[in-house]
């Protein structure tokens, strides 16, 4: 069986928050996460969601991927409310998240060995393919303790793509990696995305990695989290994180965000 | 090699020392046996048989015994772990009877099987499965959400998210509990086969027992050794190789 056919390109999704609103109860009360959130990603489209610590970018990634239900509103997968999480919603956690009783290439096998219809040798070449691509197949033996906190991003992005989902949710995947390890994955990602769009999901702090990677920006404001703004990023790609155009939409979406944020502040004594 | 010299020598000195202590003849010989009178009662005993059997007898109650709590031990934690309603009659109970020390069980366990082979492992598995049933339940209660959400988004979920993720993240507190189990039991054991004779195998209680009897305090040091041996051998083969594995994967050190 040729392994390849793992890579061929999967139908994109069409991702639909109907506002959407999620709290959180706890022994302190209700937090409120997220206020009635209504946002579409077209198939193929790469959204990144930037806002404040506490917006609740990771929970509107765990509401698509079907970790959490909203509390009203819905979300939908190509027309369908989410009811469970699904291989095809492959998430890259904000912490790891890789199972240290695994070694590297167990982690990456770990979803494809729940994939029916590959044989153990196909599963190990696709795995391999995407810790060449991470730059990581030297470490394919190696223990996850045995990783700097950059590597464990990476075998977490290699693991998330194995499966070959249709939508790829990432939270700040990128926020421990240097400078140049993140420039390789940017081209990366746009590469792949090129050539194999997929519908993408991506939470950063970082503007400059938002416009670089980002179809669309979305600014989220906090207490609760509310959808503020859109950008429309109509650059060429392959796109520099480096290069003006990006830093000039970069300072827009970074003046969107400062305008929620200080009004928000100086009101509170 | 050099570092395993000196403190040979500084042990040879000491037996040395224990020696002529003993030869000055101070004490009698149920008192204080010399290290010569103790090899001279092993070398005996090893070639009679007495020994070997009794190693024998002892580890195969030990064994029977302790996989057996740690097979009654692992399914009830995993309950306790998962139902509520285990937790708060069985965990409850496990907690307790975790504080009794095991030699406790002795008596109940004679009244119940007598003087028979069954009353050891009775005493050898209820010293076990308590540790065990709660070492589970802790380790399978703190197992990070994080990594069952992660499975879940591959389509782990039931069986195969219980075998894959759970167990193997709690792997190292169980580790820990059936470490503390085996501690339990074999003190236990030891109790109970000084306490009472069984007709259908002398364990090295007993051994250790009419070593007592027989004022012949060469054999009590000398079984003694060989518990010391026995309980050390037991270590590096059950729970180091384990432990070994746990530290190489996990980056722990247990
Ligand atoms: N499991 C939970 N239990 C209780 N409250 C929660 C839980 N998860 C999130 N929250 C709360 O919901 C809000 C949003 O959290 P969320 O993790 O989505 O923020 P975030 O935007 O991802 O923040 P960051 O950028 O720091 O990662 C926060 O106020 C948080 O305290
Ligand atoms: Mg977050």
């Amino acid at each position: 069986m040729a392994w390849e056919q793992e890579l061929e390109p999967v139908r994109p999704v069409k991702l639909v928050l109907e506002r959407v609103s999620k709290s959180f109860r706890s022994k302190r009360g209700a937090t409120p996460a997220l206020a009635e959130v209504d946002l579409t990603v077209e198939e193929g489209e790469v959204v990144c969601l930037i806002g404040p610590s506490g917006c609740g970018k990771s929970t509107l990634l765990a509401l698509i991927a079907g970790l959490e239900f909203p509390d009203t509103g819905r979300v939908l997968v190509d027309g369908v409310p989410v009811t469970s999480p699904g291989r095809d919603r492959g998430v890259m956690f904000q912490e790891h998240a890789l199972f240290p009783w695994l070694d590297v290439l167990g982690n990456v096998l770990f979803g494809l060995r729940l994939k029916p219809g590959l044989d153990s040798a196909a599963r190990r070449e696709v795995a391999k393919y995407y810790l060449h691509m991470v730059g990581l197949l030297e470490f394919a033996h190696a223990h996850v303790h045995e990783l700097s906190g950059g590597m464990k991003q990476r075998v977490a992005l290699a693991r998330s793509l194995a499966p070959n989902p249709r939508v790829l949710l990432m939270d700040e995947p990128f926020a421990s990696l240097d400078a140049l390890t993140r420039e390789q994955l940017y081209a990366d990602l746009q590469r792949i995305q090129q050539t194999r769009r997929r519908t993408v999901v991506f939470v950063t702090h970082d503007v400059r990695e938002a416009v670089c990677l980002g179809d669309r920006v979305v600014v989220l404001s906090p207490n609760p989290g509310r959808v503020r703004q859109l950008f429309e990023i109509d650059l060429p790609r392959p796109r520099d994180p480096l290069s003006l155009e990006v830093a000039r939409q970069a300072n827009d979406v970074m003046a969107a965000l400062r305008s929620f944020l200080e009004p928000a502040r100086s009101a509170t004594p | 090699m050099r570092r395993a010299l000196l403190p040979l020598a500084v042990l040879a000195g000491a037996l040395l020392a224990w020696q002529l202590l003993g030869a000055l003849g101070l004490w009698p010989g149920w008192v204080f046996p010399t290290p010569l009178q103790i090899a001279t009662y092993l070398g005996a005993a090893i070639g009679d048989g007495s020994i070997p059997t009794a190693v024998l007898v002892t580890g195969r109650r030990l064994l029977v015994g302790y996989f057996l709590g740690v097979a009654v031990g692992l399914p009830l934690g995993f309950l306790t772990a998962r139902a509520h309603l285990a937790a708060r009659t069985l965990g409850v109970l496990a907690l307790g009877m975790q504080a009794l020390p095991s030699v406790c069980w002795v008596p109940l366990a004679l009244l119940w099987f007598g003087q028979t082979e069954a009353a050891m492992l009775c005493v050898v598995v209820l010293g076990t499965v308590w540790s065990i049933l709660l070492a589970t339940e802790h380790g399978i209660r703190n197992v990070p959400p994080l990594y069952l959400r992660a499975a879940r988004t591959f389509g782990s979920s039931g069986w195969h998210a219980l075998v894959h993720v759970t167990l193997p993240a709690a792997l190292p507190a169980i580790v820990a509990g059936m470490k503390q189990g085996w501690a339990f039991a074999w003190r236990s054991l030891m109790a109970a086969e000084i306490y009472v004779t069984i007709l259908t195998g002398f364990g090295l209680g007993h051994l250790l027992h009419y070593g007592r009897e027989l004022h012949a305090l060469d054999q009590v040091l000398g079984v003694m050794l060989v518990i010391v041996l026995f309980g050390l051998l037991a270590d590096r083969l059950l729970f180091q190789p384990i432990e070994r594995l746990l530290r190489r994967r996990w980056g722990l050190t247990v």
